[in-house]
């Protein structure tokens, strides 16, 4: 008893551990073998990897506990409230609201400001900068929101995903033809940096609870690609910013 | 030990932030639209606990280990000194920068294994698959793509080539494998190509593209610094559905033996 007790307890840590495991042979190996260096404060280093396995392992619980079951709780509940239209606010709040206070956007928007700034694309002021930045920041959230309201549309529909997604590839080689040059390294990350650790699983969760509630959905085929969406309008929205403002 | 303290408030504070808005949006429909109690509130708070505690102490992990080690590591392996050795002040060649493509594939891969947004999908698609696709399984094949993904990015801005013609041929090959792929994993392949890219890829790549671009030659930290994350994304679509696409070849080729038998 005491003995599976434990077990389950080291179980995910171990699991945690193997998932760490590849980035410290990587890490180590280029440091000692081909840098030839030593580790420079091996000790803080050491504490750090149990820090990440202890916070992954507690993340990975409160995934099954947390995110997961409310994210399909509330698919369920708008299924059979069967009411499109708080489902779609719901989608959009969920995605703007989500990207608008990521860090990782604030800071590539920052980044982006001054090299518009330094290309001479806006005026190089404080001022400029700041509201170039911010309109970017909302331009991306916006996109995100959008996305997320047609990917819970589209699993509503049963529309294939290839045809929205393809139309988008073709939305974004379209745009970067006309887009200016400055903004297209950053529109193309700007896809990457919108969805979080914590908005990705419930919104994997919403979707593939949607998909499972109405008839004739398959959560496979169905339930997936609301991320693929929020990854791919940020793109297309960034460079029409761009091009709105050069 | 201050400087510690600091990271930890910092930190938690971050992911306190992050929480936030989904907890007011949840919250909110929760009592206005749907006006139904929250099934199991005590183990979603406490699910809701774990998931911003685990977040936090890996975040400050990430950064009081692996995040300074893993840029100085980029600094060093795009400095010249190291790059051209005792040849110091002849031009550099695109294949003088073997490490550095080697490098990048090897991060690009171990720190997608280790993605926490990554391995959420993953378990929902085991799930969902009915163990068709193993967690372990779809991760490798994500982490095979965003491993060539970074490489293959790090070769272009050691060599100036415009971003967009790798992006667009992308483009091409991923519009042709989704007729081909099995119908199934189509969606979830989409899916990857978004997840690769949080809290643990993003800032030690960032680091390898930005080094490179400063200290290669005729590069722009602003023009060939980005882009690495567009590659990170872009390959794991290719390499999901290749994955599936084995599968299904080879149980076909099985299918097939079988027949003969």
């Amino acid at each position: 008893m005491l003995n599976r007790r434990l077990w389950s307890i080291l179980r995910p840590l171990l699991s945690s551990m193997r998932d760490l495991l590849p980035i410290v042979l990587v890490v180590g190996f280029f440091q000692l073998v081909v840098l030839q260096q030593p580790i420079p404060n091996f000790g803080q280093i050491l504490m750090g990897v149990v820090l990440v396995v202890f916070g992954l392992t507690f993340f990975i619980k409160g995934l099954e506990m947390g995110l997961f079951p409310i994210g399909e709780s509330m698919a369920y509940a708008f299924a059979s409230k069967g009411s499109i239209f708080w489902l779609l606010l719901f989608a959009f709040s969920l995605g703007f609201g989500t990207t608008v206070a990521e860090p990782a956007l604030i800071a590539v928007a920052k980044e982006a400001a001054v090299v518009a700034a330094e290309s001479g694309m806006i005026e190089n002021s404080p001022v400029a900068k700041a509201s170039y930045a911010s309109g970017l920041r909302y331009t991306v959230a916006l996109s995100v929101g959008f996305a997320i309201l047609l990917g819970v549309f589209r699993i509503i529909k049963g529309w294939p995903i290839h045809y929205l997604i393809i139309g988008g590839y073709i939305g974004v080689v379209v745009m970067t033809m006309f887009a200016p040059v400055e903004i297209i390294g950053i529109a193309y990350d700007s896809g990457g940096v919108t969805t979080s650790t914590i908005t990705v699983p419930l919104v994997t969760a919403l979707g593939v609870g949607l998909a499972s509630s109405i008839r004739g959905r398959n959560p496979m085929v169905d339930g997936f690609g609301l991320i693929a969406f929020a990854s791919l309008t940020p793109m297309i929205f960034v460079m029409a910013y761009g091009m709105v403002i050069s | 030990m201050n400087d510690l303290l600091n990271l930890v408030v910092d930190t938690a504070i971050g992911t306190v932030r992050d929480v936030l808005p989904i907890a007011a949006i949840i919250i909110g429909f929760q009592l206005l639209v749907i006006r139904k109690p929250i099934p199991n509130l005590k183990n979603l708070l406490v699910g809701f606990f774990y998931v911003l505690l685990g977040l936090a102490l890996f975040l400050i992990g990430l950064e009081e280990a692996l995040f300074p080690i893993g840029k100085l590591m980029a600094q060093q392996l795009t400095d010249p000194a190291f790059i051209l050795g005792s040849e110091i002040g002849r031009m550099v060649r695109w294949d003088d920068y073997g490490w550095i493509y080697l490098f990048g594939f090897a991060i690009g891969f171990a720190t997608t294994i280790a993605e926490p947004s990554l391995l959420a999908v993953a378990i929902k698609a085991e799930e969902v698959s009915g163990g068709g696709i193993s967690i372990n399984g779809l991760r490798t094949a994500v982490a095979l793509g965003v491993a060539v993904g970074i490489a293959l990015g790090t070769f272009r801005i050691v060599s100036g080539t415009p971003l967009h013609y790798y992006i667009i041929t992308g483009y091409v090959v991923v519009i042709i494998q989704t007729f081909r792929a099995p119908k199934m994993i189509i969606a979830l392949a989409y899916d990857s190509g978004g997840v690769t890219t949080s809290t643990v890829t993003v800032p030690l790549v960032t680091a390898l593209g930005l080094g490179l671009a400063s200290t290669v030659p005729g590069r722009s930290t602003m023009l060939d610094g980005f882009g690495l994350i567009a590659f990170a994304s872009l390959f794991p679509i290719i390499s999901v559905m290749g994955y599936a696409q084995l599968a299904q070849w080879r149980a076909e080729r099985e299918r097939a033996r079988r027949a003969d038998e």
